[in-house]
C-alpha cells in the first residue's frame, strides 16, 4: 500500500502537510441577475438563467442566508452574477461573515476602504479585439487601472483560440500593473464563429500556457498538470464530463455511482432559494466544458488516485496548492 | 487502548470501502495518520463513517471528524460512544 511519506520526500511532504488538512468547503452565490455587459458567451444569460428566480431584494435575508451558509459548513463563499459589484451591501453580507471571494469585470472598482482584503478576480476574455467582440467593449483597459498593485486581485484570463501565440502579451501587461493571473478556456456558450476549440489549437495552448509559467512564475498563479487537464479533458486517462464533474449541485446530484465531488456544495440562485446545476449553466454541454474551477476541482477530489506514483501526488499537490492560492488559503 | 476486535474490524471497513490494496487488517498500522499518510479525504472518510455508524448504531458528529484521524483513536471512539448509550 502506498503512503504519502513513502512516496514524496521531506520537501515535498511538507507541502502536502500545508494543504492537507485545509478542507476547503465552497460553494457558489450569484449574487444578481443583472450585469452591466451583456456577454457572448456569457453562461448565465445565454441559458436564461437570469429569468430563473428574481433578486431577492431584502439585505437581512441575506445576512440570514449567509449566517445558514456557514453553519452548513461552507468556510468559501465564491461570488459571481451577473455583476456583483452592482450590489456591494449583498457583496457585504458574505464578506462580513465568510472568507469570500468576488468575480467581477472589473467595471467598477471595490472599494477597499470597505472592503479591505476581499478577494477580487477580473474576468478578462482574451484580448482588447475579443472583449470588444465579446463583451462590446474593451473592459480590460479599465479593469487595470482600477486595480493596478491591489494586493488581492488576479485577473481570470479567459484564454480564447484566437489568442494562440498571443498569450504573453496579456500575462506580461497583467504583470507590468503589479497583478496576478490565472488562466483558464473559453467554452464559447453561444457558439459565436470562429471561438470554438479545434484539438491541434490546445496542443499548442499547453505548450504556450506552459511557457508563460515557467516565465513569469510571479505573476501566473497555475500549474503544468492543470494545463494537461484542461487543455485534454483528460485525468488519468479518464475523460471529463457529467459523470466526472466534482462542481454539481449536491441535492440535485442522482448520479449513480457518485463520483468524488465537492461535499455539500450548492450554486444559490439570487432569490436564495433555488438552485442551479452546476458551477456553470444547465445547458452547457459537458463534454465540451472548459470550465477552469471544474476540472481543477476535479483534480482536487481525486487524491488518492493521484497516489499511483510520486509524480502523480506532486502534481496534485501543484493543483491544490494553486487552488489554494487562488482564493488565499495559503500565500500566493 | 480499545479492543483488538475493534481496531481489526475498522480497519477491515476502511480497506473495504476505500479499496485499499496491498494490505488486510492484521498488516494495517492502527497509528498511520489517515490524511497525512493514507490520503484521505473528507468524502472518503464520510463513506466510512457511514458504515460505522450502521455497523456500531452510534451517531458521528461532523465536529468530530478531526479527532479521527487514525484506526486506534477510530475504535477509542467508538468505544466511548458504546458506553455512552
Ligand atoms: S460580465 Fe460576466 S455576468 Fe456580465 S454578461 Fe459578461 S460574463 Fe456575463
Ligand atoms: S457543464 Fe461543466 S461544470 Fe456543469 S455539470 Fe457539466 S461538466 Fe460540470
Amino acid at each position: 500500500m502506498n503512503t504519502v511519506s513513502s512516496m514524496l520526500d521531506n520537501e515535498w511532504h511538507e507541502r502536502y502537510r500545508q494543504i492537507s488538512k485545509l478542507n476547503i468547503r465552497s460553494s457558489i452565490y450569484d449574487v444578481t441577475n443583472k450585469c452591466n455587459l451583456r456577454c457572448k458567451g456569457c453562461f448565465f444569460f445565454s441559458s436564461d438563467e437570469h429569468k430563473k428566480s428574481p433578486d431577492e431584494p431584502d439585505i437581512r435575508k441575506w445576512e440570514e442566508f449567509v449566517d445558514r451558509e456557514k453553519a452548513r459548513g461552507v468556510n468559501l463563499a465564491i461570488l459571481i452574477g451577473g455583476e456583483p459589484t452592482l450590489f456591494l451591501d449583498r457583496v457585504e453580507a458574505f464578506y462580513r461573515r465568510l472568507p469570500t471571494y468576488c468575480a467581477t469585470n472589473g467595471i467598477i472598482k471595490v472599494p477597499r476602504e470597505r472592503f479591505p482584503d476581499l478577494m477580487v478576480g477580473i474576468s478578462l476574455w482574451g484580448d482588447e479585439e475579443d472583449e470588444k467582440t465579446l463583451r462590446g467593449r474593451d473592459t480590460f483597459s479599465i479593469s487595470r487601472k482600477n486595480y493596478e498593485g491591489d494586493p488581492y486581485t488576479y485577473y481570470l484570463y479567459t484564454i480564447t483560440p484566437k489568442q494562440i501565440g498571443k498569450i504573453e502579451r496579456i500575462i506580461k501587461k497583467i504583470a507590468d500593473v503589479g497583478l496576478k493571473v490565472h488562466m483558464q478556456l473559453l467554452s464559447n456558450d453561444e457558439g459565436v464563429d470562429g471561438f470554438s476549440w479545434k484539438h491541434e489549437e490546445l496542443l499548442d495552448l499547453r505548450k504556450e500556457m506552459d511557457e508563460v509559467l515557467d516565465k513569469y512564475p510571479d505573476t501566473v498563479i497555475s500549474s503544468k498538470y492543470y494545463h494537461q487537464i484542461i487543455t485534454t479533458g483528460t485525468m488519468l486517462g479518464r475523460p471529463f464530463g457529467w459523470m466526472e464533474c466534482p462542481s454539481v449541485t449536491k441535492p440535485l446530484d442522482n448520479r449513480k455511482p457518485e463520483p468524488k465531488r465537492l461535499i455539500e456544495f450548492i450554486r444559490w440562485a439570487a432569490d436564495l432559494k433555488t438552485m442551479h446545476r452546476c458551477c456553470t449553466s444547465e445547458t452547457r454541454e459537458c463534454s465540451t466544458c472548459k470550465d477552469g474551477a471544474a476540472h481543477m476541482s476535479w483534480v482536487m477530489v481525486n487524491k488518492r488516485a493521484h497516489m499511483r506514483s510520486p509524480k502523480d501526488l506532486q502534481n496534485w499537490i501543484e493543483v491544490y496548492e494553486m487552488f489554494a492560492k487562488l482564493y488565499k488559503f495559503i500565500p500566493w | 487502548m480499545p479492543d483488538k476486535k475493534t481496531i481489526l474490524r475498522v480497519a477491515e471497513i476502511l480497506i473495504d470501502e476505500l479499496k485499499l490494496e496491498d494490505i488486510t487488517p492484521e498488516t494495517f498500522n492502527p497509528d498511520l495518520d489517515l490524511v497525512d499518510e493514507l490520503g484521505i479525504d473528507s468524502m472518503d472518510l464520510t463513506t466510512v463513517v457511514l458504515v460505522l455508524q450502521d455497523e456500531y448504531g452510534i451517531t458521528i458528529d461532523e465536529e468530530d471528524y478531526p479527532k479521527l484521524s487514525n484506526v486506534t483513536l477510530i475504535a477509542e471512539y467508538i468505544e466511548e460512544k458504546l458506553k455512552e448509550k
